[in-house]
């Protein structure tokens, strides 16, 4: 199984720049450079079908190509390194493994879509992978991979690195074009979409760091090879799932996309713990709706997961056992939205506490059978809201409905939480003790 | 570091962005660290450098969860709160801490040693529970190991002073 993405890794420590030069890291960059025009390297990622990894999804390609050519001034590249999507901890692993393949990454996209420079914006709390990073863009300029005239090309560019303070919202990205810029990080309205008006008014491509990384191997091995990583025939490239809760082996794994739900769960994250019964999942970070055990043969890949009711998002798995209560695990969900709500729209910034509310109620034993159809409007209402945080905190409510209903109605009509270990997060001992 | 040269770091910070806003955050991180949180008169300090007035910073400021605009403990202890931590046993690590602590959440110890504070997602869900000390983040815990790393942080500390 060819493993694109970590086949620079080390056991327990930071691939060297020495190391991943010698190992063919950079080759793609002089191969983009110097053999391919810039629209050539654009389209090779549009025929590659690589998705954006960052959670929504779009094709990275066609995000490149809505960038127009003929508008004056400059334009920009940002790499989306605000991972701040509850369960999800990939571009970290990645980035604390090898900061090279997102920084290679990032040259050949500002190459395709001309941009002179470009910036990390990396959350508070991964001072690790910013290191790397930091450290990686100092020894690509001394080499000549990154500054004036890289490889002796006409081609020009400088990356940044932006560190954050700590605020979900910054990951969507108009809200982070307004962080970048030292503004309070509101959504913007779009259209105007970022690719024609973005950060201080210019063009700008933001992508993912998984979505970054990926770039070198399809310009270096070509759009088929990479088509060719992924389990299904829609599918393209492998995927950065990363597991938490109640698994064996709650890591971050370099699959082929497309891999059923199962395999993942039973094969590289070691089954369920013991004593743990799959009861369900997020299958792809804190703003996707539930999976439960009927959805383990899905084909882990965006259409598949879509199609069973769900989103791919980040990849970030979360795995629930046979002892959690769902409205439980629901309000600590709920509870982060409604906190990390910028309060720029109304239904947003009012809807999430009234729906905190109600499942506050739920849980307390003190709900009406009338909540559930205010929560089922409430999925419908929030998609009013200005930006996709409040649809996205409404998966996990929505999923509750739809697959744990008797869950609800049973907390409604016995007055009380059936789940001793729910109430206080679970009754697990965290491993260690 | 004296004010003075801290100043003038920040002015290379500050002519070095793109547009002297950009560099508000890494201004007002920059000021934390040098007083230990944004206190009024840092804000002013940040807002005069940046060409801001101190109501644009405030907006900045209070937007995020790690620049703190009241008195915080010399470490500011960030507990993750959010659900794979939760799945984990979080919330009853977190009331664990609390109690060893003696302290609820967004309060101080009476030595001024730490300050306690859910916080969102750290990105390390794999290692649940977790917290961020300082540009450190700790996984697998259990309120005993917790315990044993601030211990060994105020002995750090001790040690610095002792110096």
């Amino acid at each position: 199984m060819e493993q694109p993405l970590f086949q620079h890794n080390k056991p327990g420590r930071c691939v060297t720049f020495a190391e991943y030069r010698e190992e063919g890291g950079f080759g793609a960059l002089k191969k983009g450079l110097q053999e391919m025009s810039p629209g050539e390297v654009q389209q090779a990622v549009q025929d590659s079908g690589l998705r954006g990894r960052g959670g929504a999804g779009f094709p990275t390609g066609k995000k490149w190509s809505f960038v127009p050519q003929d508008l004056p001034g400059p334009r920009w590249v940002i790499c989306n390194c605000d991972e701040m999507e509850p369960g999800t901890y990939k571009d970290r692993v990645l980035l604390e493994a090898n900061p090279y393949s997102l920084l290679e990454g990032m040259v050949l996209a500002a190459y395709a879509i001309g941009a002179r420079q470009a910036f990390i914006f990396i959350r508070r709390g991964y001072e690790t992978a910013a290191a790397n990073l930091q450290r990686g863009i100092d020894e690509c300029l001394a080499a000549g991979l990154l500054g004036e005239n890289i490889l002796g090309s006409d081609f020009s560019c400088d990356i940044n690195m932006h560190s954050s303070a700590g605020r979900y919202i910054c990951g969507e990205e108009t809200a982070l074009m307004n962080a970048l810029e030292g503004k309070r990080a509101n959504p913007r309205a779009k259209p105007p979409f970022p690719a024609v008006k973005g950060l201080w008014g210019g063009p700008t491509v933001v992508n993912n760091v998984e979505s970054l990384a990926n770039v070198p191997g399809i310009v270096a091995k070509g759009p088929e090879w990479f088509k060719g990583l992924a389990k299904t025939p829609e599918g393209a490239g492998t995927k950065l799932f990363c597991l938490s809760g109640h698994v064996v082996t709650p890591s971050c794994f370099e699959l082929p996309l497309g891999m059923p739900l199962a395999e993942i769960i039973d094969g590289p994250a070691g089954g369920m713990r013991p004593g743990s019964r799959f009861k369900a999942c997020l299958p792809g970070g804190a703003s996707t709706p539930f999976f439960s055990a009927g959805q383990l043969p899905v084909p882990m890949d965006f259409d598949a997961v879509a199609k069973a009711g769900s989103r791919l998002g980040t990849g970030g798995i979360v795995v629930f056992d046979q002892d959690t209560c769902m409205v439980a695990a629901t309000l600590n969900l709920i509870r982060f939205y409604a906190r990390e709500s910028c309060g720029w729209c109304t239904p947003c910034r009012e809807g999430l506490p009234y729906v905190r509310y109600m499942l506050e109620q739920i849980e307390a034993g003190e709900g009406s059978r009338e909540y559930i159809s205010i929560l089922q409007d409430h999925v419908q209402l929030l998609d009013y809201s200005f930006c996709a945080l409040a649809p996205g905190a409404m998966g996990p409510v929505q999923g509750l409905l739809s697959h744990f209903m008797d869950e609800l109605e049973e907390h409604i009509d016995t007055e009380r939480c059936p789940f001793t270990a729910g109430k206080n997060g679970g009754a697990y001992t965290p491993p260690g003790v | 570091m004296t004010s003075d040269e801290l100043r003038q770091t920040l002015k290379k910070k500050i002519s070095a962005a793109v547009t002297p806003r950009e560099a508000a955050v890494a201004v007002m991180k920059e000021l934390q660290g040098h007083y230990g949180w944004l206190t009024d008169a840092a804000l002013r300090e940040a807002a005069d450098l940046l060409g801001l007035s101190p109501l644009q910073v405030e907006e900045l400021a209070t937007f995020y969860e790690m620049i703190y605009r009241r008195p915080v403990g010399n470490k500011v202890v960030h507990v993750c709160d959010s659900i794979s931590c939760w799945a984990m046993g979080g919330e009853t690590f977190l009331s664990q801490l609390e109690a060893e602590l003696g302290i609820h959440v967004g309060e101080t110890t009476a030595d001024g040693m730490f300050t306690l504070l859910p916080c969102c997602c750290l990105g390390n869900c794999g290692n649940a529970p977790t917290m961020l000390i300082g540009d450190k983040l700790y996984g697998e815990l259990s309120v005993e190991k917790a315990m044993a790393i601030l211990t060994n942080e105020r002995e750090e500390k001790e040690k610095r002073e002792a110096r």
